[in-house]
């Protein structure tokens, strides 16, 4: 029922939004409906709390520790990015850059994009997480092409080319998936039911999921941005408007990462090896190595965070990759505390360059003057994603560091120039930004602060402290992530 | 009819499903393009028909005139609407080393056959010689894809290797469940829609449906 009602609010205020999501009142209708998700969210998440998991729905849907956290993340991200996104695309729409008609569309598809990323996380179905994510894909591609500029259409192009064929291999996939399965499940719905597959996964032909792996890989892999799949992604998040890049970043991303680590346990069942781990590790670590240099050669500023997110995925898949407890709990916690921090930094990206009217970073400047809560928003966001204690980031990205001494040994050199590299270009990149008198550009701008302090201050508490329900769901993750 | 027949039928749809393939991938008029598409949705919504006789797999029924419903007659004449509209009936589009696409093809098919070795050893299902065909098919629409630079084409070619899925699923499984083609038919119909929108778009700021010219994002030095 709960989960009725949580699908339903966003279904239904998409529906509404897409007739008067043009009026005045659009934006107060969107927050409400994503407060009224939110709420269903923690009411989701205390059932699971007390029962552990939940299979409702004729087996339709199953929640468990690894995907409650995930789906209470999303409701409360969409939340907040709908608060931020009232101010922001007034005034986006004062200045011209969209009528009303695309303000409609806009509040419309943000909802069912909300919609597509709840349905992907609760289903139990491995087919209909498939049409959810690709309904997620369809659902912000337009979005991505909102201005209208020649970029922005080539990016959306480009978005919807990548991870149709990408999201196309996911489909073969999980033809092969289904192939397996039915020969020890029989015929039927029944045999896509991950709580089906995951008890008799040590029965499913090995090779078939082996080959079924590398299209899920390249598949969901193309969604969570991996190198070098991974081209749609900066351009998707330089061009569209900023509260959608927060969404993409933050949420999409993740989402898509959950796929693909349901499919690997299923995998790893069947085969017995570690095989789809190391294919993991493999795109993660090339992720963050690749993404961290791209960073110090970037201009655009949401574009350079972009590339952040890609290096933040790829450390989540690289740990997931390397398995193991400590590893695992990295992940989640990575996962968790990348989402947060990412869409705050997206925030704070979105009203500096309001301010300056531009993404340009070379001339975005003075952020401190101007306006200091934005400026350090900006400094506390990138102090907490570069992995800096006492922010959550550097618990988890400390967690995945010790297994990878562990584990693979031989790889921790790599991680580390990762990260190194991508603190350096970071700081050297947003240092001019917020320091230095006001240059003549820049216009005073009312910005909506509390999105960014409410994500900042949920990581930073925790990277202090791991509030026990929470450990608890991440214990039991790990525990069905071991298999 | 013997069930030995008609699966001697299926295959030679399956043929015509790979040749038509080969005929999207070297096909230059963009109008001729969509009428080799609407004859690969033909083909393999008889195909499903086919195996959903002799499998006796009711669900298939639905499945096959669905497909004939979505990719013989709506997308098709969705895109013959805006072909006229945008008034590239008789564009032709640039495709140098038409011998060398060609190659590159055969060698995709080569390589499915050999991908899917393990599969046709397991399959007990009278269908499974035709898996190898249907990732051809798929991995002939990626080729498409990459080759192409106009947006139609493009299109289509996406829309070649969703075939190449469906087809996959006929033939490893008699289908995935009904709930998953409705759901994957829907996303289709949806995407049919955007893409519509998008070469509106696409012409009214660039000026023609050719892709090329979107390259200005990119990593600047």
């Amino acid at each position: 029922m709960i989960l009725l009602i949580l699908l339903g609010i966003s279904l239904f205020s998409a529906i509404i939004l897409a007739f008067v999501g043009d009026r005045k009142f659009a934006p107060e209708i969107n927050i409400l409906g994503s407060m009224a998700t939110f709420v269903a969210g923690i009411a989701l998440a205390w059932q699971v709390y007390l029962h552990g998991q939940i299979i409702a729905g004729g087996n339709f849907f199953f929640v468990d520790a690894f995907n409650v956290y995930l789906a209470t993340l999303t409701s409360f991200v969409s939340m907040t990015t709908a608060i931020f996104s009232r101010r922001y695309m007034r005034w986006e729409m004062e200045h011209g850059k969209i009528g009303k008609k695309r303000m409609r569309f806009y509040h419309a598809m943000f909802q069912l994009f909300i919609f597509a990323m709840l349905l992907a996380l609760l289903t139990n179905n491995v087919g209909v997480l498939w049409i959810a994510m690709e309904l997620a894909t369809l659902s912000t591609v337009l979005l991505v092409s909102l201005y209208r500029t020649p970029t922005a259409i080539e990016a959306a192009w480009k978005y919807f080319i990548l991870c149709g064929v990408g999201i196309a291999q996911a489909l073969f996939g999980t033809v092969l998936l289904y192939f397996a399965a039915e020969r020890v499940l029989g015929q039927g719905g029944e045999a896509l039911l991950w709580t089906n597959l995951s008890m008799v996964s040590d029965k499913l032909e090995p090779t078939i999921l082996s080959l079924a792996f590398v299209f899920l890989m390249i598949g969901y892999g193309t969604k969570v941005g991996l190198v070098p799949l991974h081209n749609w992604l900066p351009d998707a998040h330089s061009e569209g408007p900023t509260p959608i890049s927060a969404v993409l970043s933050g949420l999409l991303l993740n989402v898509a990462l959950y796929a693909l680590v349901r499919c690997k346990i299923l995998v790893d069942g069947a085969t017995g090896t570690h095989q789809s781990g190391y294919i993991m590790m493999g795109f993660g670590l090339l992720s963050i190595l690749v993404a961290a240099f791209s960073l110090l050669r970037q201009k655009d500023i949401k574009r350079m965070f972009a590339y952040s997110s890609i290096e933040h995925m790829g450390i989540a898949t690289f740990a997931f990759g390397l398995g193991g407890q400590i590893a695992t709990f990295g992940a989640l916690l990575h996962m968790l505390v990348h989402s947060l921090t990412k869409s705050a930094i997206f925030f704070t990206v979105g009203h500096a360059s309001q301010m300056h009217e531009t993404q340009e970073m070379d001339k975005i400047k003075g952020l401190f003057r101007g306006n200091p809560l934005v400026g350090w928003g900006l400094v506390f966001g990138v102090m907490a994603i570069v992995g800096m204690p006492p922010f959550g980031v550097f618990t988890s990205e400390f967690l995945i560091l010790t297994a990878t001494m562990k584990d693979a040994p031989l790889l921790t050199p790599l991680f580390l120039i990762g990260l190194g590299v991508a603190f350096a270009a970071l700081f050297k990149r947003v240092a001019p930004m917020v320091s230095g008198p006001i240059p003549s550009i820049q216009k005073p701008l009312k910005a909506t602060h509390v999105p960014v302090m409410l994500h900042l201050i949920l990581v930073l508490i925790l990277g202090l402290y791991m509030p026990k329900f929470l450990s608890q769901w991440f214990h039991a993750a790990v525990e069905k992530c071991m298999g | 009819m013997s069930m030995e027949l008609l699966a001697q039928i299926n295959k030679d749809f399956a043929a015509l499903i790979l040749l038509t393939s080969f005929g999207l991938l070297v096909q230059r008029r963009i109008y001729a393009l969509l009428l080799l598409f609407a004859w690969q949705g033909l083909f393999l919504s008889i195909s499903t028909a086919i195996v959903g006789f002799v499998a006796e797999a009711h669900h298939l029924y639905i499945a096959s005139i669905l497909t004939l419903l979505l990719k013989v007659i709506l997308i098709p004449y969705v895109l013959h609407i805006l072909i006229h509209r945008l008034q590239i009936y008789k564009e032709v589009e640039n495709l140098t080393n038409i011998p060398l696409i060609m190659l590159i093809g055969i060698a995709l098919v080569i390589f499915s056959y050999h991908l899917t070795l393990p599969i046709q050893e397991l399959s007990t299902l009278m269908t499974r010689s035709t898996i190898a065909v249907a990732l051809a098919t798929v991995m002939l629409g990626l080729l498409m894809m990459i080759t192409r630079r106009h947006a139609v084409t493009q299109v289509i070619g996406f829309l070649a290797m969703e075939n190449g899925l469906f087809f996959a699923a006929t033939s490893t499984t008699y289908g995935m469940p009904l709930v998953i083609e409705l759901g994957v038919a829907l996303d289709i119909l949806i995407a049919a829609f955007i893409f519509g929108i998008f070469f509106f778009h696409i012409r009214t700021t660039f000026d023609s449906l050719d892709v090329e010219q979107m390259m200005k994002l990119k990593e600047e030095d």
